[in-house]
């Protein structure tokens, strides 16, 4: 667990587009590692990885609408030593290709970095078919997978590095458009090590993606009551930094964790299971509650499935009440 | 068993690899999309050389490096996992492009069945590969006509290939799975006419399902079968009885030509 003090205290929303933060990062890297390769499924448009193209033709394909074919290609090209990003939808980068990602990737342990973006309610108006409350949950049950989801566009460059630097696969899940920025430039991560943005010791809120700031904004609401909360981004899904579970249940004696997905094998089935094994205490998860999506705004859509600080206020106040019946 | 034939030419007379040194960066490869059939390919590799072929008597069984279907992980020589059909295409076109990409001079055989022409994933590669002109892959079609639950025309029928394949962009070359004659003829044809022509090619192989075995080959469900101490015998026999007869007609025509002189 990194404890970090680079939190920005005025949360601001980013004024550009994580998909561009993504795309700057991808392609400085790519300067320095000539093995690594875009694959896109006619998606260099939506993912913003166009910049990519212009600036190393050779090393990007796309592969046209068949994101079956495009992951076992990744996978292939893997073998033979390059690095592929590959690009889609999360819904598509995720149940599309389940299989692939199973048996072509990890099943072989290749080497690919799959990207899925508009992380949950963030599909906005391409609705219930576009987004993916399942993505993160699914992919967690393939043996030796790393999936994370990183909460703003510091972090970003930190994890298109790492996924470069390290040999494995990936399933990283991201917002393209804009989203708040939490950290400031100086702040440090580690995947599979959470970030303790906020010191407490009534209630843990852990969070990822989107739900990080939500999570700080939940603190702030529930400081105003004398609640001292406790917010840590676990960012890194799988391997769960398990220490900082059991740190966090040990110090507050109760949890809610807090995702842009399905409460069904998502972030808060995680943490649970660290928690039950190790230091059982009330825990609640804040996340949808095993649904489908729809169109909306995305503030719309948090408000409908429960996704906003207030919801983890009245959950985190749950949570408290159960461990003064204990 | 269809494809024992072109796994011995390949291996004996075309695939450029090295026992010794399996991860040879210029090696050519070969993916064996229909992953099942690893046992056929097992036997190559261990009379290539590339482990003892005591090994082959471990097959399924606990803890073996030799499971049912291909794992890169377990068997010296196998350059990619299959086993979900399908797929295999998909990492034989990655290895092709990445293989071009890094300039190597190199080829890679993908071995799919006609039966597994049926995964969609199949069609997403060949129109990949062919838009591509991956001319340093090619494809091998085992047209043995059966897949598990019967005859492939009576469960979904593949059509005309040679059709299909034109059409998607691929040169179509044709041989006699059950003669190594052919398959070294087409295999070699189509390394000269891909780099020619700048286009994908593939072999459509054709086979027979249990090809060399008369008790295979007749039996009603043959994607596998029980087979007795007394049914493998018979089966050596056989082969044993082709090889010899194979051996009689060589010298013949050894005599033939030396007559000719």
């Amino acid at each position: 667990m990194t404890r970090n003090n680079n939190v920005l205290i005025d949360f601001q929303p980013d004024k550009t587009d994580m998909r561009v933060h993504y795309c700057n990062a991808l392609i400085e890297e790519a300067g320095r590692n000539d093995k690594i390769l875009v694959i896109d499924v006619d998606t260099s448009s939506s993912m913003g990885t166009k910049p990519f193209y212009k600036e190393y033709p050779d090393r990007a394909i796309n592969c046209g609408i068949m994101e079956a074919h495009a992951a076992g290609m990744a996978a292939g090209l893997s073998a033979t030593g390059y690095v592929p990003y590959l690009h889609a939808f999360g819904t598509f980068a995720s149940r599309r290709v389940y299989d692939q990602l199973f048996l072509s990737c990890a099943y072989q342990d290749l080497n690919v970095k799959i990207i899925g973006a508009d992380a949950g309610v963030a599909a906005t108006s391409n609705g219930g078919t576009h987004m993916p409350f399942e993505d993160m949950g699914i992919i967690r049950n393939i043996p030796g997978m790393i999936v994370f989801e990183p909460a703003d566009a510091v972090m970003l460059p930190y994890a298109v590095r790492y996924m470069a630097e390290t040999y494995g696969n990936f399933y990283m899940r991201y917002v393209r458009r804009k989203t708040m920025r939490i950290y400031d430039e100086k702040a440090e991560f580690s995947i599979g090590k959470a970030n303790v943005l906020r010191e407490g010791n009534s209630i843990a809120i852990i969070a990822c993606g989107i739900m990080v700031y939500e999570s700080l904004r939940a603190a702030q609401m529930l400081a105003e009551e004398g609640i001292n909360a406790m917010v840590i981004d676990m960012h890194t899904i799988k391997p769960i930094d398990s220490q900082a579970v059991i740190d966090a249940a040990k110090c507050c004696g109760a949890i809610v964790t807090a995702e842009n997905h399905n409460i069904v094998n998502g972030l808060g089935s995680a943490v649970s299971e660290v928690v039950c094994e190790n230091f059982p205490i009330p825990l609640e998860r804040v996340g949808v509650n095993d649904t489908f999506g729809e169109v909306g705004t995305q503030d719309y859509l948090m408000e409908k499935y429960g996704l906003t600080a207030r919801d983890i206020c009245i959950k985190a106040k749950k949570a408290i009440g159960r461990r003064r019946g204990m | 068993m269809s494809i024992c034939e072109v796994l011995a030419v390949l291996y004996e007379g075309v695939m450029n690899v090295d026992p010794g040194n399996p991860q040879k960066e210029d090696r050519d490869w070969l993916v064996l999309s229909k992953g099942h059939c690893g046992p056929a390919l097992y036997s190559a590799l261990a009379y290539k050389g590339y482990f003892d072929i005591e090994l082959l008597n471990t097959l399924n069984q606990n803890g073996t490096s030799l499971p049912s279907h291909c794992d890169r992980l377990k068997t010296p020589g196998i350059d990619l996992s299959t086993g979900s059909l399908g797929q295999g295409i998909s990492l034989g076109i990655g290895a092709a492009l990445g293989n071009k990409m890094k300039g190597l001079d190199n080829y890679v055989y993908i071995i799919i069945g006609d039966g597994e022409l049926q995964e969609g994933q199949v069609w997403e590669g060949i129109q990949f590969a062919a838009h591509r002109k991956l001319d340093n892959m090619i494809l091998i079609v085992d047209c043995n006509k059966r897949q598990l639950d019967g005859y492939t025309n009576d469960i979904c029928s593949t059509f005309d290939l040679g059709v299909k394949f034109s059409a998607f962009g691929f040169e179509v070359q044709k041989a006699d799975g059950k003669d190594c004659g052919d398959i070294y003829r087409a295999l070699m044809d189509s390394k000269q006419i891909s780099k020619s022509i700048g286009k994908p090619t593939v072999v459509l192989l054709d086979t027979q399902k249990g090809q060399g075995c008369s008790f295979a080959e007749i039996a009603s469900f043959n994607h596998y079968m029980v087979v007795t101490e007394a049914m493998a015998e018979e089966a050596i026999c056989e082969v044993e009885r082709r090889l010899q007869k194979a051996l009689e007609k060589e010298q013949t025509d050894i005599e033939k030509e030396g007559q000719g002189r």
